[in-house]
């Protein structure tokens, strides 16, 4: 079976005027299904533009990126956000909800695109707010929610499309380290049910739940390496929240 | 996204900025209330031109005399009697496309009832005038033929004369009025006509045969006419030509050199009243052409607010399209927010419209007209106002580079 990710001497270069910027200065990785990884590195390492490349957001400037043995590389903004919509879910540091809409339309967002019926979408998106902790606030709009609650709300509109990959970016840099370690937990569960996680983060203590960190320096690899996870507390989430 | 679901979020988007999309939607609510209002107000200004030119008379010319000149001073419509009853006989006889003519004299005088009395427009004139004028009487008869050759005292009152002096609803037929102490017996009374386009009640005055008004009324002057005479064309085309085989008969008659100065003047009302139809017709386009501007202006509005709205709503469009949506989920949804605010501000500017220009016609008196395809087309234009102003800011949308729109602050 082919490696889930598989991208081949990535380059990714910005023009701004007349100065061109080179992000990714041909990067080759492999990840496998199931995976739990962190990508590391300082601001302007390259890492963030990695993960739009890997989160089919941004086309990179040469090299070839195979995404479940398909080549996306050089597919139109449409084909790209099917396959957002199909194969991916996001989580950002800054939560990005939409304000004024409670948490349940918020989850059923990518099914609304997936041209879901409304009764399906219903029971989906509650699905993935019980997953999360929350099936008891799905009529909350963000603004009567914690951050904490937000980042679960928005890693249960990341679920809902069943994505094999879900790319994290620097989730836990709005929330304190209790709330974090929550998060953590969750990411760290979804790994043990087969879903790749990716996350990128500069904090060393939070690298340290994945299993496999790649450090980023000047828009190559640095190392990559394998290590045993740190576990997250058991503690239950759904008393806290 | 199927088409229901993009309305529900268009819909849902429009609420959360309530006041802001009415105001965006009440600048086509006024382009089209003012469209169909215009329209309305210039047809129906139209009809009620047309109204009073068909009570006026149709196919008519009206001849008048004198409008000579001495000196350069130029007299004035019957400063000199210059027809002659010969020059009305040969009108009558020697002109093709004349099918009736009819003298007019008149004189201003009062009319005694047994004890009401009126002043009113007194006529002599003969049965072809009210042919002319297309007029009937509401009762009794008008005087014939005969009642002309023999100069019987008899009388045609107008609606409002009989109601002045007999009451309305009154039986005047059969009865007896005193007109320069002179006793006429009522024959008949004339069908209300309303006012004429200057404004002139053409109810308030009483006709007599011309011979009577000759004899009893008007003293001297038998070989000329003093008034005018009335002729009706034997269709609306021969007015104009009526008018020339007129002036050349009785520039004949009356022996004026190549050179001279007609001593009669001939007004031609079938052209006056297409003239008038013109200028109101204008008036309509014109006041068409103000609202279309204001329709115009609405959908500037709508396009600036959308563009607001866009950049506003950058992060919004940026996550909806990390999780899946594509450029045309972002495209459609913002060009059917732009048109849901222009269609429902074009429902509700029909509503104002109808009920304004039915307010209008009330006050003004004027007939209802409320065109179906204008309301057809102001619907359909200020959709078109939705989508052509509401394209550009939806294509900015949605060519937003995603990872940009993320970031957004």
């Amino acid at each position: 079976m082919p490696a889930l990710i598989e991208i081949d001497r990535v380059v990714k270069t910005y023009t701004m005027g007349d100065v061109s910027v080179e992000a990714l200065r041909g990067v080759s990785l492999a990840i496998d299904d199931g995976e739990f990884v962190a990508i590391m590195g300082a601001s302007g390492s390259g890492k963030s533009t990695l993960m739009n490349v890997l989160g089919c957001l941004d086309r990179p400037t040469s090299g070839s990126y195979q995404l479940g043995g398909e080549e996306v590389s050089r597919l139109s903004a449409e084909r790209l956000a099917s396959t957002r919509n199909r194969v991916i879910g996001f989580v950002f540091q800054s939560f990005n909800l939409l304000a004024r809409t409670s948490a349940l339309e918020n989850v059923e967002l990518p099914l609304l695109y997936a041209g879901v019926h409304a009764r399906e979408r219903h029971a989906r998106a509650m699905e993935a707010l019980r997953r999360v902790g929350l099936g008891d606030r799905a009529d909350h709009h963000p603004n009567q929610m914690s951050g904490g609650q937000q980042q679960r709300v928005a890693i249960a509109r990341a679920l809902v499309n069943a994505p094999r990959l879900l790319l994290a970016d620097e989730p836990t840099g709005n929330l304190d380290s209790r709330t974090s370690e929550d998060v953590m937990r969750i990411f760290q569960e979804l790994g043990r049910t087969g879903i790749t996680v990716v996350l990128v983060t500069h904090e060393p203590d939070i690298a340290e739940y994945a299993a496999r960190v790649i450090t980023m320096r000047d828009g190559l690899i640095l190392s990559d390496e394998r290590r045993t996870p740190r576990a997250a507390r058991a503690a239950g989430l759904e008393a806290r929240s | 996204m199927n088409p229901l679901e993009t309305l529900r979020v268009a819909w849902r988007a429009l609420g959360r900025n309530k006041l802001r999309s009415f105001l965006t939607a009440l600048g086509i609510v006024i382009g089209v209330g003012a469209v169909i209002a215009m329209v309305a107000i210039g047809d129906g200004a139209k009809a009620r031109v047309e109204q009073s030119f068909a009570a006026m008379g149709s196919n008519m010319l009206i001849v008048m005399p004198g409008s000579t000149s001495s000196g350069g001073v130029q007299g004035g419509f019957g400063s000199m009697p210059t027809l002659t009853w010969d020059d009305l006989r040969a009108i009558q006889t020697e002109v093709p496309s004349v099918r009736y003519a009819a003298p007019a004299l008149r004189t201003t005088t009062s009319v005694v009832a047994e004890d009401q009395n009126w002043t009113t427009s007194v006529n002599g004139t003969s049965p072809a005038y009210f042919a002319i004028r297309s007029w009937s009487a509401a009762r009794g008869a008008i005087f014939n033929a005969s009642d002309v050759d023999s100069g019987t005292k008899v009388v045609v009152l107008g609606q409002t004369v009989a109601d002045k002096l007999f009451g309305p609803g009154a039986e005047a037929v059969g009865t007896t009025v005193r007109i320069k102490g002179v006793p006429f017996e009522v024959v008949g009374v004339l069908a209300a006509k309303g006012q004429s386009p200057m404004g002139q009640d053409y109810d308030d005055a009483v006709f007599v045969p011309y011979t009577t008004f000759q004899s009893k009324l008007q003293g001297g002057l038998k070989n000329v006419i003093a008034g005018v005479l009335f002729i009706g064309a034997t269709d609306a085309d021969a007015t104009s030509v009526a008018e020339r085989q007129i002036t050349a008969l009785l520039r004949d008659r009356h022996h004026l050199a190549s050179g001279a100065d007609d001593d009669f003047s001939i007004r031609n009302l079938t052209e006056m009243a297409s003239a008038t139809q013109e200028g109101t017709k204008t008036l309509t386009t014109l006041l068409a052409a103000i609202a279309a501007v204001s329709l115009l202006v609405g959908g500037i509005g709508i396009m600036n607010i959308m563009l607001v709205s866009v950049t506003e709503r950058t992060r919004e469009i940026g996550v909806r399209m990390a999780v899946g949506a594509r450029p045309r989920d972002i495209l459609l949804q913002f060009l059917v927010e732009a048109l849901a605010l222009s269609v429902a501000g074009g429902a509700i500017g029909v509503a104002l419209g109808v009920s304004g220009a039915a307010w209008l016609a009330r006050t003004m008196g004027w007939p209802m007209l409320v065109r179906p395809d204008v309301i057809a087309i102001a619907v359909v234009f200020s959709g078109l106002v939705g989508v052509g102003f509401g394209l550009y800011p939806a294509q900015k949308a949605s060519r937003l580079d995603p990872i940009q729109a993320l970031r957004f602050e």
